[in-house]
């Protein structure tokens, strides 16, 4: 839904006689008295020697009361800053009275991950940045994400998951390359749309940088599970182990019967920084070090898969995922976890909310400080780095002040282990198995902005494909978008067929057409 | 699931494993591997494809028993499952006529080999084979290199088969022999090492296919990276094979070691468990 039709919409959601009960019992001015609630969490001494879950969640009072400082505006902006759409204020007022199930299905209306997406959104610059609060009041935002997480939490741990409603299933084959946030997202659209969806991935484990990036103490690979059994529970087919492009190309899936495929395959080529010895043992990506802790469980003895714990632990970068990487070093037992990262804090691309963690937990920051070089001992692993001091001169292209190098300021720090984050570029492996494919310089691939579909017609892209290193939640709204747009597509085709075989006077002359 | 459907010892050490992968048998050409993992604990390892049958949709791998990974999948039976097999990966091997092609093999090396030896034949070159094993038990796959080859040169440690020495031994007194254009070389890091200064002495073009410590296969993590003329590259992406003259093969042998107490602690304890059952 778009534009006018949507408001519309809303409005009449609004007006319906719970919600306006619901503003009658709380006057608006009573509703902005109250203090946003803030989430418990583990304490960080504790939670930084485990993996489980550091936010604990609201209690059910805590929701609630959560849920009454939203006062349900009339025209409601939170809406304007999600990605996929959700009705925000409809969620929130089916916690406020207290019907939490029905919270939980209004979430999965426009979103297959709502227990994901409450956990790792950066909500302060999304939904919650546009709500009205921050926005007229200067206060704090209605803790959006916290009561996100609530809704879906509460709906599984209820045992009655609801799996959404399906329009008649219409039998056209269509597939996901990818199994991370916009192909989950896709799958869930297409197969409420009626498709008969195959969702392709090329690890063991359905959820990509779901299961194989965000660690366990920020979001549960369990939970992902639940959410992926819902899509099964829809009828969406996985098959992993299978790399489209390798296994099979999607010439090949084409004639097995798939009709169009939505490209997901996302951003995992580990970018390095090409300084002398960074090939030395114990220099990690941070999708090496991830993945060996997180999707192969290395830090557990009765895993095979091993992993170096280090004692020193240098991680290179500051974004969410350098931010992952080093509370990671910490909890397999680094007495020294450092962030070493060029630039000034302020700077940190990581949200607000990691950063501040990640301090509570004894993460030491080194800004304005880059590494140069990295040292062996006589066995080939690391044991010092090089590192440059780094002042902030004039602003770049991204408008960040520029960091530039202080002459003769280098020092040594001692590390047995470092972590290298400084982004990923584009999988190559499908732009380079399509090769009539419009791909960017970049290695992304070209899409209309708006359909998600590529220079080839029955290939749709989303997510890190086309973005670069973005979000989990822009990539589900990319997958969104593109299966919109496909079923639009293939409807459109289907007409034209139709059409098309009115012409003909005879079943002779369709089949002598079809050859 | 994939099933084994055919299993062959070929030493106490060293068996082949036949596997249904339908895709894989279909797309896979010489030089591409697979990864496994077995089980739901297990590491993921890559293994070459040895051979591919595409109308009964199998393709064929070799395991030497170095490991625990290793040591499961020699202990697997017909009709046993592996939980997850994923491939073709990496860039099939070059394949062009360019007249005499030397390739050399150690150990399970020849495995790879033996895809690359028959596309080599195939494409019209004269193909002259060397195969090493520290002794006689240890050399595999010697009938089907001959059904591709017009000479076979063996070599082993001991001398306990065919000539002895080592394989650069055997290959020299080929070059010295006749012309020879390409070199291709599969085998341990330290064997292809010396077969790369070996063949730089006679300015003979050489490839060599790196197995190196791998995850995810796909290029995702950078653990399988190797300096190839000062650049870094993927080996599962980039290649597996690259001009043995700008591998370093000093940092590749250092890296391979990076789990080198890791793998010792495992081992025990794999064997402790595995004597109480």
């Amino acid at each position: 839904m778009e534009g006018s039709g949507l408001l519309e919409y809303l409005k009449k959601e609004r007006s319906q006689e719970w919600r306006a009960e619901l503003r009658s019992n709380f006057k608006t001015k009573e509703r902005t008295q109250l203090e946003r609630l803030a989430m418990p969490e583990q304490a960080p001494d504790k939670r930084n020697k485990n993996f489980t879950e550091v936010n604990l969640g609201l209690t059910e009072e805590q929701a609630i009361h959560e849920a009454r400082r939203c006062i349900d505006c009339p025209n409601p902006t939170c809406i304007t800053g999600c990605p996929v759409g959700i009705n925000i204020p409809k969620f929130i007022k089916k916690i406020e009275a207290g019907e939490f199930l029905d919270a939980a299905r209004v979430l999965k209306e426009t979103n297959a991950l709502p227990a994901v997406c409450g956990r790792v959104c950066p909500q302060e610059t999304q939904c919650e940045q546009v709500c009205y609060y921050p926005q007229k009041l200067k206060k704090p935002p209605v803790a959006i994400g916290n009561l996100e997480r609530f809704a879906a939490d509460y709906e599984r741990n209820s045992g009655k998951i609801s799996v959404p409603e399906k329009t008649a299933y219409n039998g056209i084959k269509v597939a996901s390359v990818g199994s991370g946030p916009a192909g989950l997202a896709f799958a869930g659209d297409m197969a409420k749309m009626g498709y008969d969806v195959t969702v392709f991935e090329a690890l063991h484990e359905i959820g990509g940088v779901l299961k194989y990036g965000i660690p366990e103490f920020r979001l549960p690979n369990e939970i992902v599970d639940v959410e992926i059994d819902i899509l099964k529970r829809m009828g969406v087919k996985f098959v992993t182990n299978f790399i489209v492009g390798k296994t099979a190309t999607i010439a090949d899936l084409a004639k097995e019967g798939f009709t169009a495929f939505m490209v997901g395959s996302g951003a995992g080529l580990p970018n390095f920084m090409n300084i002398p010895g960074e090939n030395l043992i114990g220099i990690y990506s941070a999708n090496e070090y991830l993945t060996r802790v997180n999707l192969m469980k290395a830090a557990n003895p009765d895993y095979d898969t091993p992993v170096i714990s280090g004692k020193h632990v240098a991680v290179i970068g500051g974004g969410n995922t350098a931010m992952d990487s080093v509370r990671t070093a910490k909890r397999l037992g680094a007495e020294r976890a450092m962030i070493i990262y060029r630039r000034s804090i302020e700077e940190m691309p990581a949200r607000d909310e990691e950063i501040k963690h990640a301090k509570e937990e004894g993460i030491e920051f080194l800004n304005l400080n880059n590494p140069i070089e990295y040292y062996p001992d006589d066995n080939g692993r690391v044991r010092q780095m090089k590192v440059q001091k780094m002042e902030l001169g004039e602003p770049d292209d991204s408008g960040r002040r520029r960091p530039v190098p202080i002459e003769g300021s280098e020092y040594l720090i001692d590390v047995d282990t470092v972590v290298v984050s400084v982004g990923v570029s584009p999988n190559p492996l499908i732009p380079q198995s399509i090769t009539e494919l419009d791909v960017s310089s970049w290695g992304t691939i070209n899409v209309d902005k708006e359909s998600m579909q590529s220079s080839i017609p029955d290939i749709f892209a989303g997510g890190d494909i086309v973005r670069g290193g973005a979000t989990v939640i822009l990539a589900m709204g990319d997958g969104r978008r593109a299966a919109a747009a496909m079923d639009r597509y293939i409807k459109q085709k289907v007409r034209n067929i139709i059409s098309l075989i009115k012409e003909f006077k005879t079943i002779g002359e369709i089949l002598e057409f079809a050859g | 699931m994939n099933k084994i459907v055919g299993k062959e010892y070929f030493s106490d050490q060293v068996v082949k494993l036949v596997i249904e992968a339908p895709y894989i048998a279909k797309s896979r050409k010489a030089g591409h591997f697979v990864i496994v993992r077995l089980g739901e604990r297990g590491e993921r390892i890559p293994l070459t494809i040895a051979e591919a049958d595409i109308e009964k949709g199998t393709i064929t791998i070799i395991v030497q028993k170095v490991g625990v990974s290793s040591i499961k999948l020699y202990n697997m039976e017909v009709n046993d499952s592996i939980n997850d097999v994923v491939g073709p990966l990496g860039h099939p091997t070059h394949v062009e006529k360019v007249g005499t092609v030397l390739a050399s093999g150690g150990g399970v090396g020849v495995a790879p080999l033996l895809p690359i030896v028959e596309a080599m034949k195939n494409a019209g070159n004269k193909v002259i084979s060397v195969l090493a094993a520290r002794q006689k038990n240890l050399i595999i796959l010697e009938e089907q290199i001959r059904q591709y080859s017009d000479d076979v040169v063996i070599m082993t440690d001991d001398g306990s088969y065919g000539k002895k020495g080592l394989v650069t031994h055997g290959m020299e007194a080929v070059i010295k022999r006749e012309k020879v254009d390409q070199v291709v070389t599969v085998g341990p890091a330290i064997m292809m090492k010396f077969v790369a200064i070996l063949t730089k002495k006679y300015n003979i073009p050489t490839l060599a296919s790196l197995n190196t410590i791998m995850v995810d296969g796909t290029g995702m993590c950078g653990a399988c990276r190797v300096s190839v003329g000062g650049k870094t590259k993927f080996v599962c992406v980039d290649g597996p094979e690259f001009d043995a003259h700008e591998v370093d093969f000093d940092e590749m042998l250092l890296r391979l070691n990076a789990y080198r107490d890791e793998e010792v602690v495992a081992y025990d304890k794999f064997l402790n468990k595995y004597r109480k059952v």
